[in-house]
């Protein structure tokens, strides 16, 4: 018998049971400033972690590291045994298992909600349009968008776009999300629910990486909260341990202004 | 002579609070109530009726030779083929132009730096140079014949000075794009990468459908100046409207009352055929800019 190509399939050597996200002490400079000083740490399958921290402490940098929308100045990151860093990177191949939902919701603007969802498995994954079509409709049906399927983004509000965006990830069948700040730019009334989406996708079993604001639902929703400031870990533990008996004074500081 | 004559002010005008007859100069005031001249259209077409109106009249004047109106009228088709040369070559210019100039935009755009490079060169090249030398260059280094394949293509002036005309829209085609590209916020860039689309897709699926209307009015205001530019080939010896019309009047004599009809004609034609364009032009531009 013929041993299959290494390359054929790159996240071939991992299996569940090992963390499905491994950062090791990863580093990225912009130009002279680091903006991240050595951050490690796994996520398991279905894991849900938030990563909460001072604006400017690196988290929107961190997770966009993790797709490779941001190379890695040093460090390695690994994602379901794909190595993040390999300057031969497949990142087709990676983002075809990690989504990514923005703050702006970043929705293609010339194309209708069901259009914007149907494009990428259509297009990237060559799936049957048909095929696709029914699981669009039912994933806009279960953000509660049915009814929507032929709105513009522009005809639809800042929390339906943000809907339609994790829609859209979610169509190409991920197997990490990652969400960047997808509250930040909603109106106090939508956040919910967006949250309230998240939340689902989470109980499902979804692996969610969060850089959020949110307190209270990160609270609620995360196994492990991490908290980061000038581009390191500061502190991190489950929701129930971190809020309650933070220890470094930083965190203390932080949580006493946000909460 | 009074002072005030002098000035040319009179006494009954000069304003209150100013009593002297001395030659004071006033300031300058704006008379109120009269919203400033501007023609539109409709102008455009008295002005011109009342100058078909009054060439016969005007031409009263040389009883023997035939009137203006009657030369303009007489050498008509023979102009308006000249005209049709003109606009065939702003056409056919356009085209490969727009051609050459996707290609070459989308080039300024690639990633590989080499490319990336020559393109901008090549760009900038044909973008700063007058159009007129571009026509020299290609009128004077392009065969008057090429073979291909055994076969002998004959390259007649006019088709030379269509490609003289094609390279510089292609490079301002080619700065449309790249700007147009370079307009569309990187996070649709950013979206489309997170969902795995590769960069060709992105910018055809998503960044170029995006841009495509925002490109069409500079396009056409593009044309607007490359059909108005044709008539420069008429210097290089191509049989268009202008060359036609110099003939033209040579044929008759080189009256100098002739000059202004003749080329009047020429004028009209020109202007009849891009104004359109460029009203055009300007209803897109204010359409797209609210979107």
């Amino acid at each position: 018998m013929m041993p299959a190509p290494p390359d054929s399939d790159p996240s071939a050597g991992w299996t569940p049971n090992q963390p499905i996200v491994r950062l090791v002490d990863v580093h990225k400079s912009f130009g002279t400033f680091e903006v991240l000083k050595g951050v490690s740490f796994d996520v398991r399958q279905g894991e849900v972690v938030c990563i909460i921290g001072p604006s400017g402490s690196g988290k929107s940098t961190l997770i966009r590291c993790v797709n490779a929308l941001v190379p890695v100045t040093a460090g390695s990151i690994l994602v379901e045994g794909i190595e993040v860093t390999d300057p031969r990177l497949d990142k087709l191949a990676l983002r075809r298992k990690v989504g990514m939902v923005f703050q702006q919701y970043n929705l293609f603007p010339h194309k209708t909600a069901l259009q914007n969802v149907m494009m990428a498995p259509i297009h990237v994954l060559g799936q049957d349009r048909r095929e696709v079509e029914a699981r669009a409709r039912a994933l806009l049906a279960k953000v509660r968008l049915a009814g929507k399927e032929d709105a513009y983004p522009g005809e639809l509000s800042g929390g339906q776009q943000q809907r339609v965006a994790i829609a859209r990830s979610l169509a190409m069948r991920p197997d990490v999300m990652l969400f960047d700040e997808v509250t930040a730019a909603l109106d106090p009334e939508t956040v919910k629910e967006v949250l309230v989406t998240i939340r689902e996708l989470a109980e499902e079993g979804m692996t969610c990486m969060l850089v959020t604001h949110e307190m209270n639902f990160a609270r609620d929703v995360a196994d492990h909260i991490y908290f980061t400031d000038r581009g390191v870990i500061v502190e991190h533990g489950p929701p129930a341990t971190f809020f309650a008996s933070a220890q470094d004074e930083r965190t203390r500081r932080f949580l006493s202004q946000v909460l | 002579m009074s002072a005030s004559d002098r000035t040319g002010l009179r006494a009954d005008v000069r304003p209150e609070g100013c009593p002297t007859d001395l030659p004071v100069l006033l300031p300058f005031a704006l008379a109120e109530g009269h919203p400033p001249a501007r023609l539109r259209p409709v102008h455009g077409w008295l002005l011109c009726g009342v100058a078909v109106v009054t060439f016969p009249a005007w031409a009263q004047g040389a009883a023997v030779a035939p009137s203006p109106l009657d030369v303009v009228i007489k050498w008509a088709p023979l102009l308006l083929t000249g005209f049709a040369f003109n606009v065939a070559i702003s056409l056919m210019a356009m085209a490969i132009g727009t051609f050459a100039g996707i290609g070459l935009g989308l080039a300024m755009l690639a990633e590989g730096v080499v490319l990336r490079r020559i393109a901008w060169s090549i760009t900038q090249v044909f973008r700063n140079v007058p159009w007129l030398v571009l026509l020299f260059f290609v009128m004077f280094l392009v065969p008057f014949q090429v073979t291909v394949f055994g076969l002998r293509v004959p390259l007649p002036d006019w088709v030379k000075a269509t490609f003289g005309f094609s390279l510089p829209v292609m490079a301002n085609v080619a700065e449309i794009v790249r700007g147009a590209v370079r307009s569309v916020p990187n996070t649709q860039w950013e979206a489309a990468e997170s969902l795995a689309f590769t960069r060709r897709q992105t910018l055809w699926r998503i960044i170029l459908p995006q841009c495509a209307k925002r490109m069409l009015p500079p396009w056409m205001n593009v044309y607007a100046l490359i059909a108005m530019a044709t008539v420069q080939a008429s210097i290089v010896g191509v049989t268009e409207m202008l060359t036609l019309t110099a003939q033209v009047h040579a044929a008759e004599g080189g009256r100098p009352e002739l000059f202004a009809p003749l080329y009047g004609f020429a004028m009209l034609c020109f202007f009849l055929y891009c104004y359109p364009i460029d009203r055009l032009t300007a209803v897109l531009e204010r359409r797209f800019e609210t979107r």
